[in-house]
């Protein structure tokens, strides 16, 4: 019962992990339809600049909470600078162009960002500094669950709830709502769409640079490529989930974190992604648009 | 029509060109006969060259200073360097061609593929052969090629290393074996699990790969807990090594790590920091304070005026080990020679080896590190 726990403990924190990135794709897919592939990539750039900032901040001797929050705010700000850009210069353009166009752009972008993150900064692993210190509270269960996983459920679950908060209450959630629903309905009532779609990049940059802070410092190491692997499996995770529904990809990320531990657990680590894959296809068999997504209707 | 007409005349050109060539072979080997043919083949040119040019270096340099003091037992000796671009179905032509030129001994080849189908051709000359780069661990422990020495360790060889370090030394009983399902890490792997059920003194408690690259290994850092086992013996690189240390080491667990020299790198004791304290990893063996090492690396960079490529210190051993051997044999007949590597130690930049009945240089091996205070330091 103990290694049940454990391994489900373990699955939920990988499922945290993927849902914290998935919450962009879908966020993305649910207003204008693509799959920003670059996503991953924001990612791996917010933990880029998180180690910097903090190793920076750490040669100053500043606490270790003081880093936490500027290093995550710097990162913050960083990725949707980034994802701003990337939106504007990739997939503006490309708005009124056949869905395919804008697909094969993000790819690109995410080819590109690696690769200049990969020469701007180093192809080497980076040991990323431990942001997340061991809680004394925690010193019982730590052979169980860690602190940083603990960090990483709730960052998840409230950051889960805010953007729910978010879309359901708030101006711009109720602009990004119509926009989802009808774009030309939307700017007819006088929202200013471009607008709208810039901020969804933004807040989903966010969340992947807060994802990677506490993911890195989960992990301990940082390359250019952490957000190709990561970002392919949240990206999973959200069409698990239903691709749009922010529910649904923090419920598709848990499903896939959880078989994924418990393939290794009770199979072999060999198979957890067989296991994962074939879940996938088994889910889509049954349910085409994901567990919570909604089934597309053709707009005529 | 026209590639009709084209072709019997290339063949044609070919033909000739390759008759000029034998003829104007026959009178260089009809003179060399009181030298001794001391065959170079390896990769020489195509993507693998890097690997097979040192060792063409360091045959020139141990020859011709060799020659310079009289040569062995008053004979001079003569290169003959033949490339087989590290691919098989050229080697055996190599082989051939080699033969025919009734070579004595032969440094190569540089590719475990190759060396492997070129084998039976030298074994029925009864040409002995010497390589400084194939590792694979068949070559020598098939026991089908008694003319075939080798001065690197083979693939298994770490393996070894790491298993009976974990069995004799630190005396564990459950070893949980993890590798990153790659060539090199699960190769070894399979290797380790096999020494250890062999060896009978452990028990392989748990055997399995891991997605490198993967966010979080806690899952099957869990599963090693509940295997109960003693040691980790992970084949792999330094990525997914630190992470599974690091899990471990989160969890509180004080399981002892072993890998290979795929994780003996300052990488890893620098990204995994603290947790790194207390882990093991084989590594070449250290020749960097044998004074021969240094003078052939010098050798090199006076008489090439650049530094010594990859296999460098392999090859001139195997040259100096060959060619030392022959002299003590006072011939080049297999069984004589076969006889004086086993027999005589020799001193070489990779340290005084001689060969065991298999072909594998003794003394010739992985060495245990273990990090201490932030550094890989030999342990015995």
């Amino acid at each position: 019962m103990d290694y049940f726990i454990e391994l489900f403990l373990s699955g939920l924190t990988r499922g945290s992990i993927y849902a914290l990135i998935a919450l962009g794709y879908t966020m993305v897919y649910g207003i204008i339809g693509l799959i920003n592939f670059a996503h991953g990539e924001i990612y791996m750039i917010g933990a880029f600049t998180s180690f910097i900032v903090a190793t920076v901040l750490s040669i100053y001797g500043f606490p270790l909470l003081a880093i936490v929050i500027v290093a995550g705010v710097a990162a913050a700000i960083w990725s949707s600078a980034y994802g701003y850009t990337v939106e504007k210069i990739a997939y503006k353009p490309l708005r009124r162009a056949p869905r395919l166009a804008p697909l094969i752009s993000a790819i690109g972008m995410s080819i590109f960002l690696q690769n200049y993150v990969l020469l701007a900064q180093t192809s080497d692993f980076l040991p990323f500094p431990e942001l997340i210190p061991e809680f004394a509270f925690m010193e019982p269960v730590a052979h169980i669950i860690g602190s940083s996983d603990l960090v990483i459920l709730v960052a998840t679950t409230v950051v889960m709830l805010a953007l729910t908060l978010l879309i359901k209450f708030t101006k711009i959630g109720k602009a990004m709502r119509a926009t989802a629903q009808d774009k030309t309905m939307a700017l007819l009532v006088g929202i200013n769409v471009d607008r709208v779609i810039s901020a969804t990049f933004i807040i989903g940059s966010a969340l992947a640079a807060i994802g990677g802070l506490l993911i890195a410092s989960h992990i301990g190491q940082i390359n250019f490529a952490i957000g190709f692997l990561a970002g392919i499996k949240a990206f999973t995770a959200a069409v698990l989930g239903g691709i749009g529904s922010i529910p649904g990809a923090v419920l598709g990320s848990l499903i896939l974190g959880l078989t994924e531990s418990f393939a290794t657990g009770y199979v072999s680590s060999d198979y957890e992604d067989v296991f994962a894959f074939s879940l996938l296809v088994l889910i889509l068999i049954f349910k085409p648009s994901g567990l919570l997504g909604k089934a597309e209707t053709k707009k005529v | 029509m026209k590639v009709h007409i084209k072709t019997p005349k290339k063949i044609q050109a070919l033909v000739s060109a390759a008759v000029v060539g034998l003829s104007m072979m026959i009178p260089v080997a009809g003179m060399a006969g009181d030298t001794i043919k001391l065959g170079v083949a390896g990769a020489h040119s195509g993507d693998l060259a890097s690997y097979g040019l040192p060792t063409v270096n360091a045959a020139k340099i141990v020859v011709a200073e060799l020659n310079a003091k009289g040569g062995i037992n008053g004979k001079q000796v003569e290169l003959l360097i033949e490339d087989d671009a590290c691919k098989p179905e050229v080697a055996t032509n190599t082989a051939t061609k080699l033969v025919s030129q009734k070579v004595d001994v032969v440094i190569g080849h540089i590719c475990s593929g190759a060396t492997k189908a070129a084998l039976p051709i030298y074994k029925a000359a009864g040409v002995v052969l010497i390589s400084p780069s194939a590792t694979s661990p068949d070559l020598t422990q098939s026991g089908e090629y008694p003319n075939f020495f080798r001065t690197i360790a083979s693939d298994d060889m770490q393996a070894r290393a790491e298993v009976d370090y974990a069995t004799n030394v630190l005396g564990v009983k459950k070893i949980a074996v993890i590798h990153d399902k790659g060539d090199y890490g699960k190769g070894l792997a399979e290797f380790a699990k096999g020494f250890i059920e062999k060896s009978g003194k452990a028990e392989v408690a748990l055997f399995e790969g891991v997605t490198p690259g993967a966010v979080d290994y806690s899952a099957i850092v869990q599963k090693i807990k509940q295997s109960q086992a003693d040691a980790v013996i992970f084949g792999g690189y330094h990525p997914e090594a630190s992470k599974i240390v690091s899990m471990m080491r989160k969890k509180r667990m004080d399981t002892v790590f072993l890998s290979d020299d795929g994780v003996k790198d300052d990488t890893f004791i620098k990204v995994a920091g603290k947790d790194a304290e207390g882990v093991y990893a084989t590594g070449p063996q250290d020749n960097s304070k044998n004074p021969l090492s240094q003078a052939a690396k010098d050798a090199h960079k006076k008489t090439f005026s650049s530094d010594a490529g990859a296999f460098y210190e392999n090859a001139y051993s195997a040259t100096v080990a060959i060619l030392n051997a022959i002299e003590k044999a006072d011939s080049t007949e297999i069984a004589a020679v076969t006889k004086a590597l086993q027999a005589e130690k020799v001193e070489t930049p990779v340290g005084s080896i001689n060969f065991d009945a298999k072909g594998d240089a003794v003394g010739v091996g992985f060495a245990m590190y273990q990090v201490r205070n932030g550094q890989f330091v030999e342990v015995k």
